[in-house]
């Protein structure tokens, strides 16, 4: 981490290349949001902004933005609540059957999303939750929980035993050695596996798909179901802004830590000089 | 001066004492049958190889866990199922464990968060604490930006802040260099001075145990072999492990009877005083030998001398005897012998530590 390692010019090319590659046609959606042309055709002729104000001003994409963000909202503070409660029961104490409870909560990970989907709309069906946003959102919650396990898991792993140790002899009770030590230091991994969990809810389709309902519809199930019957460039602009969501939910955290980084480095520097 | 000259007589003095405190790891003690009685204001040091117990039983008087069966008691009160943060002990790691989301005043104020103390009262206590291992001016740095010897005194002020009823030290230097270790040690000893704070102390390193303790019990096995004071363990060692672990010595193996040991090399050496028969190990200390003439009284040995090394205030020669290699410590004004000379080696019968070979 703190060796720099100098790329040389073949590999930058290289990178460039794989780069644009995997982004080119993602970033494709945004200039195509701007067309005046009720097509996808390139190059564009003409720049608009109404494709925009047609998704504004429809009920059913605005409904649907406010859905899937209150979905993956609730979806990702559940998910980090109960990720980051397990990865520390399982973390310290050896309860029997630990291993197992953790394999559990890791399945989503591996489990293809249509086999969830279907299990999870036959159980739903049953309890008859299907179409409730309660019922997206635990499905959605228990997709993300292992994205919050992984880094809080890595970040917990970080913290030396004495630290908790020091915290108890010097006479922190065990709610306040949570709240004044270990979640502190948990801080980072939560961030990350919150942004993770947000995004997997933000941009998961399939069960979504199994479970909506006319009032419930997340964003990307209205996009597959508006590609579906009509092409209008209104679904670029929804791809643009899942997009932009997406991209600034995983980097403002980073940027975060980066100036906070970078402050510690120049206060280092000033109280070494 | 006597040893407790400087045990506070002030009231509510802190002694901990354990009783029959056993700890066993599926079937297997860990530590066995541990007595212990910490005098108020004492420094007290568990010394002993890795895997002896010591650090098992620092740890059941912090409260990390629990014992097996015993008692353990502090201040007369029965403190063996009291959880660690109730029990008011400082505590002091091998490796720091300061908290590094806090700043280093945040560090000592933390005890005194738990307790309670107003905000104010919290930061002049942290300060005078900082002060006291001249850190002061470092209160507002992250624990990331000391010094492991900075972050260690840190520790300290942190674990004495809150005036605790005793203060656990588990390899506190055990990562420091060697210098530092010593300026460390002199530090601890003048903060016990001063303070009187009873101190537990736990070390592998003999050296460090007999500078700084009033008393050293010596873990083997799970077990405490000797409990005494430097000079006691070092002149009246109780078993062939203390008289071995602790300094370095020369040891001879033979039979034993009637006041004489028939050494396996078949010379006789004089053991008066000493009741063991059969088969034993006779340990000599090399600054109690002497390198006499022949025929001078007393048991002797004789050999040729095969290194001197020159060590400052005395002189470390290795003599090759029939019975094996013997060291002697001479003083560096007594006239030294030289590589390849013969000598007679003898010493005192009651100098001499005769223990039965088990």
């Amino acid at each position: 981490m703190n060796t720099v390692t100098r790329a040389r010019p073949p590999l930058i090319v290289w990178g460039a290349v794989v780069a644009v590659m995997l982004t080119a046609p993602t970033l494709v959606v945004i200039p195509l949001s701007f067309t005046s042309q009720r097509s996808f055709r390139f190059p564009i002729e003409g720049w608009s902004l109404q494709w925009y104000e047609r998704f504004f001003t429809e009920s059913r994409w605005v409904g649907a933005l406010m859905t899937s963000l209150g979905v993956a909202l609730t979806a990702a503070i559940l998910a980090t609540i109960v990720g980051t409660l397990a990865v520390i029961a399982l973390g310290r104490s050896r309860i029997a059957l630990g291993p197992v409870a953790r394999g559990t909560l890791m399945l989503p990970i591996v489990v293809p999303g249509i086999v969830v989907a279907v299990g999870v709309f036959g159980a739903y069906l049953r309890w008859g939750i299907s179409g409730s946003f309660l019922g997206l959102v635990l499905a959605h919650t228990v997709l993300s929980i292992p994205f919050v396990m992984i880094p809080v898991t890595t970040a917990l792993r970080g913290i030396p035993e004495t630290v908790e140790r020091a915290a108890a002899v010097l006479g922190a009770n065990p709610l306040r050695r949570f709240t004044q030590v270990q979640l502190p230091l948990l801080a980072p991994g939560l961030v990350t596996g919150f942004v993770f969990a947000f995004v997997t809810s933000l941009d998961e389709v399939v069960i979504a798909f199994f479970l909506q309902s006319p009032r419930l519809r997340t964003l990307p199930v209205q996009m597959y179901s508006s590609v579906t019957v009509e092409t209008d460039p209104t679904i670029a602009v929804a791809s643009s802004l899942v997009l932009v969501i997406s991209t600034i939910a995983i980097l403002v955290p980073r940027l975060v830590a980066n100036s906070r980084t970078k402050r510690l480095a120049t206060l280092t520097k000033e109280a070494a000089s | 001066m006597t040893r407790d000259a400087h045990v506070p007589d002030h009231t509510g003095a802190n002694s901990l004492q354990l009783e029959a405190v056993t700890k066993t790891y599926a079937g297997v003690a860990a530590v066995e049958a541990v007595d212990l009685d910490v005098r108020a204001g004492e420094f007290l040091t568990l010394l002993g190889p890795s895997g002896s117990g010591k650090t098992t039983t620092l740890s059941m008087i912090a409260g990390f866990t629990a014992p097996t069966s015993g008692r353990v008691t502090l201040n007369g009160r029965d403190i063996t199922a009291i959880p660690p943060h109730r029990r008011n002990m400082g505590m002091v790691f091998q490796n720091y464990s300061l908290f590094p989301h806090l700043s280093v005043g945040a560090n000592v104020e933390f005890p005194l968060r738990q307790r309670g103390v107003g905000k104010a009262e919290r930061r002049r206590k942290a300060m005078e604490a900082l002060d006291a291992v001249e850190l002061g001016h470092r209160a507002d740095a992250t624990p990331d930006q000391l010094s492991g010897g900075q972050q260690q005194r840190v520790a300290l002020a942190r674990a004495l802040v809150f005036e605790p009823a005793l203060l656990l030290m588990d390899e506190p230097f055990g990562a420091l260099d060697r210098g530092l270790r010593e300026r460390m040690q002199l530090e601890v000893r003048r903060i016990h001075q001063q303070l009187g704070v009873t101190i537990l102390f736990v070390t592998h390193d003999q050296q460090e145990a007999l500078t700084m303790s009033d008393r050293i019990a010596i873990f083997n096995q799970g077990r405490i072999e000797q409990l005494g004071t430097p000079e006691d363990l070092y002149d009246r060692p109780a078993s062939h492990f203390v008289a071995t672990f602790l300094g370095e010595s020369t040891v001879l193996t033979g039979t034993a009877e009637s006041g004489t040991l028939t050494l396996d090399s078949g010379q006789q050496v004089s053991v008066g005083g000493h009741s063991v028969t059969g088969p034993a190990r006779l340990v000599l200390r090399p600054e109690r030998l002497r390198l006499d003439p022949q025929g001078a009284p007393g048991p002797s040995l004789g050999g040729r001398v095969r290194d001197v090394v020159y060590l400052g205030a005395d002189r470390r020669v290795e003599i090759d005897t029939e019975a094996g290699l013997v060291i002697v410590r001479l003083s560096a004004d007594v006239a030294a012998p030289r590589s390849g000379d013969l000598v007679h080696v003898h010493w005192d019968p009651v100098d001499a530590h005769l223990y039965p070979a088990a």
